[in-house]
Order: structure tokens, then C-alpha cells, then sequence
């Protein structure tokens, strides 16, 4: 796997090596930073809303549902679900529950009761696919056990404002976490190990912050992939085949990964036999990568203890280079603008591949028994602070960092948005637009009466009318029966009455 | 009250005597409404209203899960232009030989689509690929197979002069619609700023804005979206449990709320029985790496359009469903290197699982907006049938 990832590496060499010739020559005096003094980056986003006067947001779901209903051991998670209005409590008691939870409404928490030490447990048994698929916004779990699903431990598809904490996810699949074209969310204090891919997987989201999860024996740690204003931190990523990734990955219809810190995190000892799937991006991740960053521009990687990873503390590279990888005219393959601030570096690249050998000999690095940074293909934009500390190959031209550290960044977490009001008039306008026009015009004869018709007859009785809509009868023998419009709920059914009895033309 | 009364008489006396009288022939006449589920704006135009416009999507890109907002789309034309479009797109004499028009291979009565594995063009030649579905066209940025056009205008250009498909040309094209008056007269009435000599773009347009009003966004999926549960019998709510599964992955690339992601994808399906492998996006990319790739189709009324895919390989919704069961690259044909899609995969998913897809599917269909077809043409042609 990890020839088929560098193909390309070899035909880096030559270039690199009349390259490093010239850079050698040129070398910058040794430059020594603080990183407790200097400037601060000023980071990639700025929030439209005020930031909290008490620092940093820790809670993106809003204020927590009043409704609470409890499932017990041996009944369904799911049926609660079904059951629930938006806004409720799932509290969830120990024991095993063996389904597929899936949330399409607003505002529903599971949240697992820890008792002893004993948890929920969601067991797919390797039968069922994912254990919980969310698409509603202010969605959380928290304190469960999720074990042997075929798919996914947790997979949003696009909620908003998720918080997904202190969860236990082993050998579940592809992601073990892994929210989807979402904005706004927390993955925090989860334990996550024995992923075929990505343990925990960030895919095209916006102002994330995934933090203290400890993740381990998976093909991938961390994934930030086509995903803006990401910050990854405060986590233990140990013995997988590669630990922190930011990716863009082709063909997606979200196109790049911008502004991603991977700050303060421990990534160690990421030299896990890659069992990623034929095909898979990751599959073509060289065992014993710390960081990987992968046509993802403005990466900071900062403060963390990168160790014993055998083949690369970091590798900075492109699409070219990964021949893996198919293209997109629409994404820039290159990694833009990476920069790298003070990181503890230790034992990186003990066994390093043979093209990565290469390219030290080609810098004139001979006998170089470790390899803490590589970087092929372009990276314009580049800097790095203390460069002198680490053995590197290809980024003699970065040049010197402006700022040493990210201290003035909390984190790039939104407040709660407020649900969007919508006034009954609307919707009563939309239904009648988008639904009712299909079979009723003003005058015309169309599938249906004429709305003025309608209008005379319930001129001054919208309730009438909503009334006949969800449960109509046969009036007319010109005319089909009309389908029941009950799923429409009577709020919307009394609205939509009230406009089509004003409409004029 | 009284108002109302007249009206309640008038119209029983009008629904009795629905009898069609003959008609003076050149009795063609532009609506002065919008079609279904637009709202004709205080401008004269007419704008799409959808439940779907309550919703927010990441970075405004219309992709995501239930309730998530659908990708800016096209509208804001006429009645008028929409519905002269509506005779245009119906009428034979946008082809060389008056034999076909747009609807004999996107027909109202076959999804829009022309129930072929590969379309009939002019004097019966094989077009090459399937026409796709026009459902929902107002949303795409790309068109054709291979995504080879960017705009609506630039896209009907391809089939009215493909020597394959309608077998026109520019200058025939004008000079037929020129030479009839009932055209003209339309033409002046529904683009008011250019009266006189038909022009192309003016054609463009107006099928533009006909095609813009083929909108299919009331499935029962999408009562189950809006919040009605109980849409989806419950064999569809497993089968979309599936189909968003990431065993499936199916709507990783037809992501709701259109079913696609619009991207192109190397998926590897095969060709019907001796025809050649198509290489797809790789010609109108440019790019040897998406060999073989092509547009993502919208999902929506996917029942109502077999056979399935670029060329028909597959004559019903099971076996194409089926096809993403057999495994990564099963039908690549043999030493031919494909960059095949990440997701494609081997899911191995139960027969049941794949029925259940299926099941699925079939709560996408919704033609509650079909267009009405004109009983009879501007040219005086024959309708296809």
C-alpha cells in the first residue's frame, strides 16, 4: 500500500535533489522561536455572533429538553425515538440493545446512564449496518457503548449543532464518528478504537472542534477532510496507521479543507498495519504516518507530542503524488500554506520508506536515522518556526512563521442558533404554492376545482376546509377523490385553508 | 356573497359543458400564469415555493440529509416564456425533418425520459445514451452524461443539432420558425424586448424556461421529511435506513434532498451486450483519470425511467441496485484500469436489503406537476407519439 500511496515520489527526487542543492546554499541562519512569546495566528474565521463574555463555547445544542422519557433494557431506543415530539430526552439505562437508531427531528438527545461502570451498548452483532443515523439539528449522544456495526458507530447527515461526548466505540465498521455536511458541532471525550477507516471523521463541516478523544488501532485517527475551520486538539491518537489527516478528497461536491489546527494533541506510535478496504483513500496511507496533510490548505500543527511513528512525524503532499487518488478540476490538489509551529518530536521515521530514504540522500541527508517532516509536491505559502530541531526532507523553502502559536483562538464554535420562526401565513402561502397549485388554478379547471369555487364555498369556514383536506370525500363525479392531505399537520392544514381562501389570482 | 353564488353557478354550468368545440386554427394563446408551485411575483414572474425553503444547507449548497434546503436553482421567467417553451418542446419543427421534437425522447408520459436503453434520433440512429430524466433540471449546474454543458441554454443546443438526435440546423431552425406566423406572434408576445426575427437565443430561452417548471418535490419521502412519519411504509423507512447506511452508501453521491450530488463518478457499470465501453467523462474532462465517469442522476422518479443507466444496462430498478452488490469493479472490463469511486465497494447487503432499497425508491416518485401536453402545435406537425 504504501508503495502504491508514493509512486509518484520517485519522480520527486530529481527535482527535489537539484532543488535541495540550491536551497543548501541559500540556508537561512538558525532562527530560534518562542512559542510562549511572539505573535498569534489570527486564524481563518470570524464569527458574525458575539462571542460569550465567559470565553470559550463548550455547548453548541442549546438549552436542554424538559421532556425526558427512559428506555430500559430489553425495549426498543428506537421506538422512544418514534414516539418523541422534538426536543426530548432519550435516557438511555444500561444494558444491550441490539438495533439501528435513526433521528430525523430536532432536538433529541441520547444520552446513556452510566451505572457502575456499566453502560448502554448498541451491539450490530456484524449484522446490523450503522447503530445511529441523525439528520435532525441539536442532536446528542452521549455515554454509550456502540460495538460490532457494519457501517457507522454515529453518522450525521446534515444536523447542525451536534455534540457527540464520552461515547465508546469499538470495532463498528468503517467511521466509528463521523458527521457529514454539517456546521457546528462538538466530538469530545469519545474512546474510539478498531475502525477500518477513520475513527473519528470529520466530512464537509464547518466550525468543528473535536477534542480529548482517545482513538487507537484504526486505519485512521483523526479525519478532517473537505471541511472548513476544524479545530482538533487535546487528543491521544496512538497506534493506528496514520493519526491526524487533513484531507480534500476528489469528487466530493464540497471542495476544499480550509483552516484545520492540530494543536496540543499526543500522536504516537501510529505504525498499525493498514486494513483499510481496497479502494478506500486511506488504504493508501503509509503505515506509521503521525500527520498527513493532503492538498488541505492553512493547516497549523501546533504543541503537540508527535513520537515513534516510524515512517513520518508529518508528510505534507498533493493529489499528484498519491496515485491513489483520482482528480477533480475543481479542487486545488496542492496543500497551501501549511504551518508548522512548535511540536515535541521524537524517534519519527526509524523506518521510514524506501522513497522517503531517497529524499534524504537527495538533500544530502545521508545516514539520517530519523524523519520528522516530509514534505513532495508544491505547498506554496508554507512557513515553519525552529526548523533546525527536526530532520526533514523538502521544506527547506518554507519560509519563517509570523506568529509562534494559536492562543488567541478558543475554538471556532458557533452559539446555539435559535430555530428559524416561521409564521403560519408562510407556510400557509408555501403549502398552497408548493403542494395545493399542483391540482387547483384560480379559475381553470385543472385535477381539481377551481380555487374560486372553493373560496365560495367555505368562504368564512377555513376550519371547514382544513378539515375537508385531511379527510376529503367524493363531491364531484367529474372530478377524482381528492388524496387525504393528513400529513400535513393542523396547524399548516388551518394556515394553508386561511391563504386559499384570500388568494386572487 | 352574491360574487361567490355567481361564481359557484357559473361554474357547474361551465363543468357541464366541457364538450370540445372546433377551434379556429391559429388560436394559440401564452398563459398568463404561473405553472404549478411557483408564485407568478408581483414583477410577472414566476418563482418555485417549496416547503424546502424553510431549511438551511451547508455553505448553500443544497446537500445534506432530511431537512436541508435544495441547491439555488433556476426561475424567475415569464408566464409567457414558460409556456411558449412548453409549444417549442412539443413541437416537431425543432427537428431537421419535423420528425421528432424534445418530448419524443423526454415524454411526459415516461418520466420524462423515453423508456430506451439508448434514445432514437434522427432517422432512427442510436443517440449513443440515455435521455436523462428533466425532472428537477431547474437545480443541476451540469448537463449532460458527462457534464459536458454548464447552462440549460448551452445543453439544448446539443440534441437540436446533433446529426445523431434532432438533426437540425442553426439556420433551419430559424428560418422554420420565422416562416410561421403563429410563431412570430408568440415570440413578440413572450419576449417583448425583441420583437420581430426569432432569434436562437431566444429559443434557448424559452426551453430554459419550460424545463425550469419541471419540479418533482412531493413524494411521500418528502411528507416524511416535512415531518408526516407515517409516509414511509415500513419497509421504505428500512429501506432508506439503508440507502443512507454506510455499508450502501447510496446517498453518499445521490444525497438527498435531490438524490445527487451532481459530481461525476467512476462507478464502473457495464455496456449492453456488444456495445463499446464508453468512456464518459474522460472526453469532456480531458482527464484520463475520470475514464469511464459520469454525472450523478437525480434519484427523483427513478421508477418511472427503466432502463438504468448511461446506456441501459440494466432493465429494471432491482438489477441496477443489484449491480453496486456484485462488488468493486465486477463489470470493468478485463485489463482496463479504472479510478473507480471510493464508495463503490463491496457492501455485501442482503437480498432483503436490496429489496428494501428498492421499496425505498418508490417513495421518490411524485409527477403531480407534469406538464400539460398541447393538443396541438404552433408548426401544425403531428405530435409524436
Amino acid at each position: 500500500m504504501k508503495k502504491k500511496f508514493f509512486l509518484g515520489l520517485l519522480v520527486a527526487v530529481l527535482v527535489f535533489g537539484a532543488g535541495a542543492f540550491v536551497g543548501r546554499s541559500t540556508q537561512q541562519d538558525m532562527v530560534i522561536s518562542s512559542s510562549t512569546a511572539g505573535a498569534s495566528y489570527s486564524g481563518g474565521f470570524k464569527s458574525d455572533a458575539a462571542a460569550p463574555a465567559d470565553g470559550a463555547i463548550r455547548s453548541v445544542a442549546g438549552p436542554t429538553p424538559t421532556n425526558v422519557v427512559v428506555v430500559k433494557d430489553g425495549e426498543s431506543i428506537q421506538a422512544a425515538i418514534k414516539a418523541a415530539p422534538k426536543g426530548t430526552v432519550i435516557r438511555v439505562m444500561p444494558g444491550t440493545y441490539h438495533e439501528t437508531v435513526y433521528v430525523d427531528k430536532d432536538d433529541i438527545r441520547i444520552i446513556g446512564v452510566i451505572e457502575e461502570g456499566r453502560r448502554a451498548v448498541l451491539d450490530g452483532q456484524k449484522k446490523l449496518n450503522d447503530a445511529i443515523l441523525y439528520s435532525g439539528n441539536n442532536f446528542v449522544a452521549e455515554n454509550l457503548e456502540i460495538r460490532n456495526y457494519k457501517g457507522n458507530g454515529i453518522m450525521g447527515q446534515a444536523g447542525n449543532n451536534f455534540e457527540i461526548r464520552n461515547n465508546v466505540i469499538s470495532e463498528s465498521g468503517v467511521y466509528g464518528i463521523f458527521p457529514q455536511l454539517g456546521q457546528n458541532g462538538i466530538v469530545e471525550h469519545n474512546i474510539v478504537s478498531g475502525i477500518a477507516d477513520a475513527a473519528i471523521y470529520i466530512g464537509m463541516s464547518d466550525n468543528i472542534l473535536v477534542a480529548y478523544n482517545d482513538v487507537f488501532d484504526s486505519v485512521a485517527g483523526i479525519e478532517i477532510e473537505n471541511s472548513r475551520h476544524a479545530i482538533v486538539e487535546h487528543n491521544y491518537v496512538h497506534n493506528n496507521s496514520g493519526g491526524l489527516l487533513a484531507f480534500v478528497t476528489p469528487g466530493l461536491p464540497i471542495k476544499d479543507t480550509v483552516d484545520v489546527i492540530f494543536r496540543n494533541n499526543f500522536v504516537v506510535g501510529n505504525n498499525h498495519k493498514n486494513f483499510g478496504a481496497p479502494g478506500s483513500t486511506v488504504a493508501g496511507i503509509p503505515a506509521g504516518t503521525g500527520i498527513l496533510v493532503m492538498a488541505a490548505d492553512d493547516v497549523v500543527i501546533e504543541g503537540n507530542v508527535i513520537s515513534d511513528n516510524k515512517v513520518s512525524g508529518i508528510i505534507i503532499t498533493d493529489h499528484a503524488h498519491a496515485s491513489n487518488i483520482t482528480t477533480d478540476p475543481e479542487s486545488d490538489p496542492n496543500s497551501d500554506r501549511v504551518k508548522i509551529l512548535e511540536n515535541v518530536m521524537l524517534r519519527n521515521g526509524y523506518d521510514t520508506i524506501t522513497e522517503a530514504k531517497a529524499l534524504l540522500l537527495s538533500e544530502g541527508k545521508v545516514g539520517a536515522k530519523n524523519l520528522d517532516i516530509a514534505r513532495v509536491g508544491p505547498s506554496p505559502g508554507s512557513c515553519i518556526i525552529n526548523r533546525h530541531q527536526y530532520v526533514t526532507v523538502g521544506v527547506s523553502d518554507f519560509a519563517q512563521c509570523e506568529f509562534t502559536n494559536t492562543s488567541t483562538i478558543a475554538n471556532y464554535l458557533l452559539p446555539p442558533v435559535p430555530p428559524r420562526e416561521i409564521k403560519p401565513g408562510e407556510r400557509g402561502r408555501v403549502v398552497y404554492l408548493g403542494i395545493c397549485t399542483g391540482c387547483h388554478t384560480y379559475t381553470g379547471r385543472m385535477i381539481g376545482p377551481p380555487v374560486q369555487v372553493i373560496q365560495a364555498l367555505y368562504l368564512d369556514n377555513p376550519q371547514g376546509l382544513a378539515d375537508f383536506i385531511a379527510k376529503p370525500v367524493k363531491k364531484r363525479d367529474d372530478y377524482p377523490e381528492m388524496p387525504p392531505q393528513d400529513y400535513l399537520d393542523p396547524e399548516t392544514r388551518l394556515a394553508v385553508a386561511k391563504y386559499m381562501l384570500q388568494v386572487t389570482n | 356573497m352574491i360574487r361567490a353564488l355567481a361564481l359557484l353557478v357559473a361554474f357547474t354550468l361551465t363543468a357541464s359543458a366541457t364538450v370540445p368545440s372546433p377551434v379556429p386554427h391559429d388560436d394559440f394563446t401564452l398563459s398568463t400564469s404561473c405553472p404549478p408551485g411557483f408564485e407568478k411575483t408581483a414583477a410577472g414572474v414566476c418563482e418555485l415555493r417549496t416547503l424546502y425553503q424553510f431549511y438551511d444547507s451547508l455553505e448553500g449548497r443544497g446537500l445534506g440529509g432530511t431537512r436541508t434546503a435544495l441547491p439555488p436553482h433556476r426561475d424567475g421567467f415569464t408566464p409567457g416564456e414558460i409556456d411558449l417553451g412548453r409549444y417549442l418542446f412539443f413541437d416537431p419543427v425543432l427537428s431537421g425533418d419535423g420528425s421528432l421534437s424534445c418530448a419524443s425522447c423526454h415524454d411526459p408520459a415516461k418520466g420524462l425520459s423515453d423508456g430506451r436503453a439508448r434514445s432514437l434520433g434522427f432517422h432512427g440512429a442510436d443517440a449513443g445514451r440515455a435521455a436523462p430524466t428533466l425532472w428537477n433540471v431547474a437545480f443541476l449546474k451540469r448537463f449532460f452524461w458527462d457534464a459536458r454543458a454548464d447552462s440549460l441554454e448551452a445543453q439544448a443546443k446539443g440534441p437540436l443539432y446533433s446529426r445523431k438526435e434532432m438533426g437540425n440546423t442553426p439556420v433551419r431552425l430559424l428560418a422554420s420558425l420565422n416562416g410561421n406566423a403563429t410563431y412570430r406572434r408568440l415570440f413578440d408576445e413572450a419576449f417583448p424586448a425583441g420583437r420581430g426575427t426569432i432569434t436562437e437565443n431566444e429559443v434557448v430561452t424559452a426551453l430554459t424556461a419550460f424545463q425550469t417548471s419541471l419540479v418533482s418535490l412531493n413524494s411521500r419521502y418528502d411528507r416524511y421529511v416535512h415531518g408526516y412519519d407515517a409516509a414511509l411504509t415500513e419497509r421504505e423507512t428500512e429501506g432508506l435506513n439503508v440507502f443512507r447506511s454506510f455499508v450502501a452508501r447510496c446517498s453518499e453521491c445521490h444525497t438527498p434532498p435531490l438524490f445527487t450530488n451532481e459530481q461525476i463518478a467512476v462507478i464502473g457499470m457495464p455496456e449492453p451486450a456488444g456495445f463499446p465501453f464508453d468512456i464518459g467523462a474522460e472526453a469532456s474532462m480531458g482527464s484520463p483519470k475520470l475514464k469511464g465517469g459520469f454525472k450523478v442522476p437525480t434519484l427523483r422518479n427513478i421508477v418511472r425511467t427503466a432502463p438504468y443507466s448511461h446506456s441501459g444496462a440494466f432493465q429494471d430498478l432491482r438489477s441496477a441496485v443489484d449491480f453496486y452488490n456484485k462488488g468493486r469493479g465486477n463489470a470493468v472490463p478485463k485489463g482496463m484500469h479504472l479510478y473507480l469511486h471510493w464508495h463503490i465497494s463491496d457492501p455485501n447487503l442482503t437480498d432483503t436489503e436490496v429489496d428494501r432499497i428498492v421499496d425505498f425508491l418508490g417513495a421518490l416518485t411524485d409527477e403531480t406537476f407534469l406538464p400539460q401536453t398541447p393538443a396541438r402545435v404552433p408548426s401544425g406537425l403531428a405530435l409524436n407519439k
